[in-house]
């Protein structure tokens, strides 16, 4: 059995770190590319969203490599993301692909659930498991820790592309960390050279908050290296999504800093109820950016994402409210980057002449 | 005289643009792109310089348009802006108080809004060509009217046929039922307007308050019939500036004498001679990792002088740059 999974951001560290702890042969799928998404595009239903499309690529370019047996996640709720897992599996076949489709569920649907899937292929005793996983958690957490520090630090750097160098080689350090002693040491160290990195953090820098659905903000192929991008013109980047805290959402110490409890209360003037997705929490982080003086937000997500397509119907009057500009961005097959870069050029534009009009106002 | 130059570079026009010091259009050229920018940057300079016989000293360039970093590295500019904050700016500095900026193009269309002169909140189309000059171009050749026309027969309608305007396909089959059933080609010209301007309107202005003064810009605002269907539409009176078909290279301009009061110093304008030098782009793929990037260069005489395309940054050249936060003109080191 070879072990394959889909790609974004760095689950591929995540996952392959939990699966070797449980002595699973894997191989991650070659990084999502164009070839990736015109894979995906060609057996996926034209109406899916992105997500899956890449989810399907990344699937066949990794069979095509040796991969047998996909994992997949699951889910609930109204994101068509919990049956993809299904759908993935049923397009393959029709494709004419031969594998085993393991799913796993959240644990929130039953602990049984999440844990049988992992124990057939595995081989391994619920103990064991739950070894693998309490020992893993930390390291997957300190991957999203390294990559904050990251965009708080990059819009300071003196010298571009010191921030994304230092990056690298922390994460390469936590790569081959194993036992606790060593992740938490790797993290310290990580942390160290990223602060490092030579700054000048007494210059202004304008603030921007990035909200929306989790694949489109953590996977940097589709959302065009938007925080790269931003940090290195000078714009200090905060993303509300963080791997750890998604699958942990009722985590009491989330990376992003809130916990979904937090953010369905503080949503609640404008949207009552859960609508699945991000739906809920890309609303309540509008409110959130805005109330900590962030200068705008940009809010991403797939192309027909029921649950994000909501939240831009009413981030406009959270805009309005909160006296904070936001940029929307649907994100479909478009490989061209202009469209992206000229209304991003344009928002910061607006935000550096706000900056600069409330500046002459209070001195 | 001291001037500023402008260069806007769209998919179908490019404007240059030449401001006095205080922002008065000195003169300006109006081309075709014909999808080759180069050329037409260095036609366009090579008119400008014969408008202008050698009687301005050029001490700041801007560029702007989808081609504005290409353009920028032609003539030599000293600062690159997207189109939305261009064509802001220049309405700005033309239209008093302007708080809504409607622009089509010719293959995008904006709308922008500004209060006490700052954006406050924009939207562009680049999605669908319902709703843009390319749109009509294609429909004044359909109809063999030429488009300079287009205007006057829009005029000529005492009311417009209902035409679809959600989408391009569904508005030419229209067009083309309205005709066969004996519609007079007037009223179908100014159904076709009217049916733009409610596209446009669905589609970027989505029901935010459009207060007047209203400036209409951009090459589309030559046609009368659109001035008036906007008019119609909205319900008040929309101003369309006295050079509206080169707002853009003017906003360029007024950005490049802004830059220059950041950052004073000699322009990097490499004079009209620019138009005579050989440029030459090439591609290469990259090959530093799976995504195997089309990098595009850009040379004069084997030496290269900027590359872009890649997702990393790292064959681009100096396009990376810090926010100036401050007011301008402030002293900086108070401000902290």
């Amino acid at each position: 059995m070879l072990m394959t999974f889909p790609q974004m951001g760095h689950v591929e560290q995540l996952i392959g770190d939990i699966l070797e702890r449980l002595d699973i042969d894997y191989m991650p799928p070659p990084r999502t590319t164009a070839k990736t998404l015109a894979l995906g595009t060609k057996h996926a239903p034209e109406f899916s969203c992105l997500p899956l499309k890449l989810n399907i690529g990344n699937f066949i370019e990794a069979m095509e490599a040796g991969a047998d047996t996909l994992l997949m996640a699951g889910g609930k709720g109204p994101c068509r993301f919990g049956y993809y897992a299904e759908l993935e599996g049923r397009v393959l076949r029709d494709a004419g692909y031969d594998f085993t489709m393991v799913t796993i569920e959240p644990p929130s649907m039953g602990i049984a659930k999440f844990v049988r899937p992992i124990k057939r292929i595995s081989g391994k005793s619920t103990r064991q498991i739950w070894r693998a996983l309490k020992e893993g958690f930390p390291k997957a957490r300190g991957f999203d820790m390294l990559e904050k520090r990251v965009l708080e630090t990059r819009c300071f750097e003196l010298k571009l592309g010191e921030t994304t160098k230092a990056h690298k080689e922390a994460m390469a350090t936590l790569v081959k960390a194993k036992t606790p002693a060593e992740v938490e040491g790797a993290i310290e160290a990580g942390m160290r050279l990223i602060d490092a990195v030579p700054c000048d953090r007494e210059q202004p820098v304008l603030k921007i908050g990035i909200v929306g659905e989790f694949f489109i903000l953590l996977e940097p192929f589709v959302n065009f290296d938007i925080e790269e991008w931003l940090g290195n013109r000078g714009v200090l980047v905060s993303r509300s999504v963080y791997i750890t805290d998604w699958i942990g959402p009722t985590s009491k110490n989330p990376v992003a800093g809130t916990s979904d409890a937090e953010l369905t209360e503080l949503a609640r003037p404008y949207l009552g109820h859960f609508v699945g997705g991000e739906g809920v929490p890309s609303v309540a982080h509008t409110m959130l950016y805005a109330n900590e003086g962030f200068d705008g937000v940009v809010h991403m997500f797939p192309f027909t994402c029921m649950p994000d397509t909501i939240a831009k119907a009413i981030i406009p009057r959270v805009s309005r409210d909160y006296d904070i500009p936001v940029i929307h961005f649907t994100i479909d097959e478009q490989t061209g980057k202009a469209g992206v870069v000229t209304r991003l050029e344009a928002f910061v534009d607006l935000l550096v002449s706000r900056r600069r009009a409330k500046r002459a106002v209070n001195g | 005289m001291q001037g500023f130059l402008g260069v806007d570079v769209g998919s179908v026009s490019t404007n240059l643009a030449m401001l006095d010091a205080d922002g008065g259009v000195i003169s300006y050229v109006y081309l075709r792109t014909q999808g080759q920018p180069i050329m037409a940057v260095q036609q366009g300079l090579m008119e400008l310089e014969a408008k202008l016989d050698g009687s301005v000293d050029v001490i700041g360039v801007g560029t702007t348009g989808s081609a504005r970093y290409l353009t920028s590295v032609v003539v030599g500019g000293d600062i690159v802006k997207n189109e939305i904050t261009a064509h802001a700016v220049a309405a700005g500095h033309v239209v008093p108080g302007v708080r809504v900026v409607l622009e089509i193009g010719g293959q995008d269309s904006k709308i922008i809004f500004l209060r006490d002169g700052i954006v406050v909140d924009f939207a562009m189309n680049t999605v669908c060509a319902a709703g843009t000059g390319s749109f009509l171009d294609h429909q004044s050749a359909r109809l063999g009217i030429p488009i300079e026309d287009f205007g006057r027969y829009a005029l000529g309608a005492e009311k417009g046929a209902l035409i679809a305007g959600r989408c391009s396909v569904f508005a030419e089959s229209d067009m083309v039922h309205k005709q066969q059933v004996g519609y007079k080609l007037e009223e179908i010209i100014y159904g076709l307007c009217q049916a733009l301007v409610r596209n446009y309107l669905n589609n970027l202005a989505k029901g935010r308050d459009l207060a007047g003064p209203i400036a209409f810009q951009g090459g589309v605002a030559a046609n009368a019939g659109m001035k008036k269907a906007f008019e119609e539409a909205i319900n008040q009176e929309v101003q369309v500036p006295e050079h509206f078909s080169v707002m853009g290279a003017i906003g360029a301009a007024l950005l490049a004498k802004e830059e220059k009061l950041l950052e004073p110093g000699p322009s990097a304008f490499k004079g009209f001679g620019a138009a005579k030098i050989d440029y030459r782009t090439s591609s290469f793929a990259c090959g530093g990792c799976e995504n195997n990037c089309e990098i595009i260069k850009i040379v004069v005489d084997d030496e290269t002088l900027a590359r872009w395309g890649g997702r990393c940054g790292k064959w681009e050249v100096d396009i990376i740059r810090r926010q100036h936060l401050e007011p301008i003109g402030a002293d900086c080191s108070k401000c902290g």
